[in-house]
């Protein structure tokens, strides 16, 4: 079956099966910074922005994006590159499995919530999980950029 | 899951339709949890195209349609403020933001999930459900009811009441399920107790709520002779969360919590 969606601002047409995620529809589509991870929503690297807002593409059929807008980290490269120097001054990352998931969290964020608490932010990244830094280093940077006015 | 058919509708009449030709049809919402099951569909009924993905607040009710995502009802500014916003925080709870964008109000209402933290704050709000085919009947009687025709949930309707709540959902990390969830209500000194996820499914305290009710002023006493009614007539039981005897002795502070808190 057909699908029409928008990524990263580029009509395209993806063939897909009715039990096709959008995460594996994605990667057939080579982009692969869309990431697996467990498969049931519980991970949080496999994060795409659907229509602007954070989904698990690994969750989400594919016949479900059929007209609507996905954004891959590629779709958000300024906010998404500016927020890697705040993780590299900060030493936030190790193995990088999990950045385009949090930026595209993080980013949402940002929209969603104007000036968020601390509070509000460790909720906001519940679901983004990441095996290697312990989230601290990670937060300083993730409030670096929240306040970056040069975005 | 394995699903061999994909058909959006175009109608409700239209969904139900094709959900009632075949036993192996079934409506998907936001297919978060069809996703984990070894379900074999054979035709997924979408309905994200009729609109039902709104919360309408009208003079008396506030009227959530089931496709809505958790997240939209969660972030409601009228759901907020009803019973102390006790279903926003239930919801804000579950998972993180990404699955509450995804998941829907429906099919958290329709599963009748004994983990649920979503239908026992429902069940001390005054929520009733409005069926496809069954039309309009309590939350209450739809957790009770064996029915197993197929049908197709519409809206939840919330009662606007001054209601003061309480909800507490006791877990052992973010991302997990509850070991136990309380939700407690007074609306104008009509109380009602909720206790979910003891594992199996929440429901009401009757004799608790009947014996808080008839109480002419609620002092530390009543609350904790409530308590022990309510402790009484649940059934706790044991799983790799927590053993039967805990989950009694954790439910037990929260209701009195609870009872403490909206007789304030
Ligand atoms: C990993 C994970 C963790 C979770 N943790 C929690 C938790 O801690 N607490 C909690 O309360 N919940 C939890 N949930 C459940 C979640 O909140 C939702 O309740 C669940 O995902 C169902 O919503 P859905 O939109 O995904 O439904 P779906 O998966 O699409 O559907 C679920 C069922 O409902 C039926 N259905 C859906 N909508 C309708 C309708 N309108 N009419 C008739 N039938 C319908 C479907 O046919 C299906 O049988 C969790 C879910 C996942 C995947």
């Amino acid at each position: 079956m057909k699908i029409k969606v928008k990524v990263n601002g580029y009509h395209k047409t993806f063939d897909v099966n009715p039990d096709e995620y959008l995460l594996d529809t994605l990667r057939a589509n080579e982009y692969l910074s869309v990431k697996k991870g467990c498969d049931n929503s519980s991970c949080g690297v496999c994060t795409v922005l659907f229509d602007g807002k954070p989904v698990p593409s690994c969750s989400l059929l594919s016949m479900k994006a059929d007209g609507h807008e996905i954004t891959t980290v590629e779709g958000i490269q300024k906010d998404a590159e500016r927020l890697s120097e705040y993780f590299g001054e900060e030493g936030a990352d190790q193995c990088g499995y999990c950045n385009p998931s949090m930026a595209l969290t993080v980013f949402a964020l940002k929209k969603e919530i104007k000036d968020p608490t601390d509070e509000q932010i460790k909720d906001y990244l519940v679901g983004n999980l990441c095996r290697c830094t312990g989230y601290q280093s990670q937060h300083i940077a993730i409030k670096k950029y929240l306040g970056d006015d040069q975005l | 899951m394995k699903i061999d058919h994909f058909y959006k509708a175009s109608s409700i009449e239209d969904a139900y339709e094709v959900l009632t030709k075949n036993s192996k049809n079934a409506i998907i919402a936001g297919g978060a949890w069809m996703r984990l099951s070894s379900k074999e569909i054979d035709t997924a009924i979408d309905l994200s195209e009729l609109g039902m993905d709104k919360v309408v607040v009208e003079d008396d009710f506030i009227i959530i349609g089931a496709m809505t995502t958790l997240h939209s009802v969660e972030s409601n500014q009228d759901i907020l403020q009803l019973g102390n916003g006790i279903l926003s925080q239930a919801i804000h709870k579950i998972m993180g933001i990404t699955i509450r964008n995804l998941a829907t109000i429906g099919g958290s209402v329709i599963g009748k999930y004994g983990f649920s933290d979503i239908l026992t704050p429902l069940l001390v709000l005054d929520t009733t459900l409005e069926f496809y085919r069954k039309g309009k009947i309590s939350l209450e009687e739809f957790l009770d009811s064996k029915d197993k025709e197929p049908d197709i949930l519409i809206n939840i309707l919330l009662k606007k009441q001054n209601t003061k709540g309480y909800f507490y959902k006791m877990k052992k990390n973010s991302l997990d399920f509850a070991v136990v969830n309380v939700a407690v209500s007074n609306t104008n000194g009509d109380y009602k107790i909720a206790v979910g996820a003891r594992p199996s499914i929440t429901h009401l305290a009757k004799e608790a709520m009947h014996f808080m009710n008839q109480q002419k002023v609620i002092s530390d006493v009543v609350i904790l002779e409530a308590v022990e009614i309510a402790m009484n007539e649940y059934k706790f039981g044991s799983n790799s969360r927590a053993s039967e005897e805990y989950r009694k002795q954790i439910a037990a502070v929260y209701v009195q919590r609870g009872l403490n808190e909206v007789t304030r």
